[in-house]
């Protein structure tokens, strides 16, 4: 029983009987997306939201602007004497924490889609299970992307200028976007332990935000008094931030690298399958 | 009911059991449906509907008993149970903050259809579900009946051996609760197996071959809707009078005629058991013979709403009642 086209144009808002009979005959079931499609597909519906949500990216452009215009002239001339000299030391610095301050949406967002009911047809899915998850990250890692950026651009805009040229810039902002990775999962992770978005913002309050300025990513760690300064020097945010700078001068020492490398990998291998067995189990 | 033969159960469960700290929410389901059919799972909120469908769903573990979905077992072969159903759940399981058409790509993707196909499929269902207009629109713009139709349509990007509807047609106004019932309805044809979770007895009776009863976390009943009122009695005869004055003479002359009058909320209607047309007739003819004024009457089969207060010796309403209080 074919619907003649004049009764279908009539009833366009409904549901057409015949056409879903014939919608559920024509299908045959492929072999679900592999590992890497499917979390890539997540990815996907992670840029589809911020296409529909522009206003979702403030945080990582207008924010990390914010942060390099305060910093270079409020306390420029007094940290370093001037604000460029101080502009070449902070750069680096505030791209590390721009893009670290960021990984906490990856756990309110986390945490806002379980409230939703759509988390239940992605874990009825026939599709690898981290996928989800770590779709979400590779998306938030493009913000993260976009953050530093911005950052790095302005401050070309303002007179830094990297040592190691462009090569050297981009090399510092993949390995910031990795370590942010990294740190990411046990933002995941909490996202699905605590009850309230806000109570994972809070979490990053009381987390990056102390040991971000207990770090050398502001002032010099010579400076301060020794029981701290030994603090900062492992502080693993200190070892990214000298890391990130030497790398844009292009004189970076690569047990530093290799230390945050282990870092975000070490993140990696606790969080990420703790994050997948709490996503599977709630 | 086929129960002999393995192979003919699309879900078998035996015992199921699941608790959330101190409440039982489950506690020792057993399900037998047949492939093919409606199998409507029915009970008030919070009796442990969704629960039991999460479960067979492999969404959570049971703390006790097993159950085999298509043949597979739902904690050691979770994975094939997924690859061969289908979970719509109770909150819309689509992503609001996506489009209609965005939705079902997403999902074509998972489920291992190419870009091409996965766009191809997305429209063909947008279109036969009446949502090709809405197509381009944030869901969470969308009614609550394209939203359900919306959410059935992703359930069938490719199609399912078996799904899971878990009430489908809660909050929806009667043109939107038609429209899924026919999509049902065709989705049955087609070949699904359908388990429906639903608090309304007609929605039940509707569509559902089969049918349990569910309260407290247990099966109190089961067997096709004609079995269940069968079970509770035999038919009523529900009259109406033009005017509520009348009631005492109207249930003197049922009561006389036909036995015990049961006097409904309704201060004009009354009803009485009787499964005779017949006998039925002639206490109508004798109502209107002592001048009592009838502005409508009925001879049926008791509703649900009168098995499961049969059953459970309250109505579903109550019952909801108590869990609000409760929680």
């Amino acid at each position: 029983m074919s619907a003649d086209p004049a009764a279908q144009a009539g009833t366009a808002p409904d549901a057409d009987a015949a056409a879903v009979r014939k919608a559920i005959a024509s299908t045959s079931r492929p072999p679900p997306a592999g590992a890497l499609s499917a979390a890539l597909t997540f990815g996907w519906r992670g840029m589809l939201k911020v296409k529909h949500v522009p206003e979702q990216l403030l945080d990582v452009t207008i924010t990390p602007v914010m942060f390099v215009l305060m910093f270079t002239y409020l306390f420029g001339g007094a940290i370093s004497g001037s604000t460029a000299e101080y502009l070449d030391y902070i750069l680096p610095g505030i791209l590390v924490m721009s893009v670290l301050f960021t990984t906490v949406y990856s756990g309110v967002a986390l945490n806002t889609d379980l409230t939703k009911g759509v988390v239940d047809r992605f874990r009825s899915l026939p599709i690898w299970r981290p996928a989800p998850l770590l779709g979400s990250l590779l998306g938030d890692s493009a913000r993260y992307l976009l953050a530093g950026t911005v950052i790095i651009v302005l401050g070309v805009i303002l007179g830094y200028r990297p040592g190691a040229g462009v090569g050297g810039a981009v090399l510092a902002l993949g390995l910031v976007v990795l370590f942010a990775f990294g740190l990411s999962w046990v933002f995941t992770t909490l996202g699905l332990l605590l009850r309230t978005p806000n109570a994972v913002m809070n979490a990053r309050f009381m987390g990056i935000f102390p040991l971000t300025f207990l770090s050398n990513v502001f002032v010099d760690p010579d400076t301060l008094p020794s029981a701290l300064e030994a603090f900062v020097n492992v502080n693993p945010i200190s070892i990214l931030a000298t890391a990130s700078r030497g790398l844009m001068e292009g004189n970076a020492n690569v047990g530093d690298i290799a230390i945050v490398l282990a870092v975000a990998a070490l993140l990696t291998a606790v969080f990420a399958p703790l994050t997948t067995r709490l996503y599977r189990t709630r | 009911m086929q129960m002999t033969s393995q192979s003919t159960l699309a879900v078998e469960a035996t015992g199921l059991v699941k608790s959330f700290g101190d409440t039982r929410a489950v506690d020792g389901v057993d399900l037998a449906v047949s492939r093919g059919s409606v199998y409507g799972v029915l009970g008030p909120n919070g009796a442990g509907k969704t629960t039991t469908i999460r479960m067979l769903a492999t969404l959570i573990h049971p703390d006790g008993g097993s159950a085999r979905v298509l043949g597979h077992d739902i904690v050691k072969e979770a994975d094939a149970v997924r690859g061969a159903v289908s979970l719509t759940g109770q909150l819309a399981s689509v992503d609001e903050d996506l489009t209609g058409r965005e939705n079902l790509i997403l999902l074509g993707r998972l489920l291992g259809l190419k870009r091409p196909a996965a766009k191809s499929r997305a429209d063909e269902l947008l279109e036969a579900f009446g949502l090709s207009d809405a197509a381009g629109r944030l869901v969470k713009n969308y009614s609550g009946g394209m939203r359900r139709r919306l959410d059935i349509s992703a359930s069938i990007v490719v199609t399912p051996q078996l799904m899971f509807l878990d009430e489908p047609t809660t909050g929806l106004d009667p043109r939107s609760r038609n429209q899924v019932w026919g999509i049902i309805r065709a989705l049955v044809e087609g070949g699904t197996t359908i388990l429906l979770c639903t608090q309304y007895l007609e929605e039940a009776d509707q569509l559902a071959d089969g049918i349990a009863v569910i309260d407290h976390g247990k099966v109190i009943a089961e067997g096709t809707p004609g079995q269940l009122k069968a079970s509770v009695g035999s038919g009523a005869l529900h009259v109406r009078l033009m005017d509520p004055e009348q009631r005492p003479e109207a249930e003197q002359v049922l009561g006389r005629e036909l036995g015990s009058v049961i006097l409904e909320a309704d201060s004009a209607a009354l009803s009485v058991g009787c499964s005779d047309a017949d006998r039925a007739a002639e206490a109508v003819a004798e109502l209107s013979r002592s001048g009592v004024r009838i502005a409508d009457f009925s001879l049926g089969q008791p509703s649900l709403d009168e098995v499961f207060l049969a059953l459970t010796g309250h109505t579903a309403e109550e019952d909801e009642a108590q869990k609000e209080q409760a929680a």
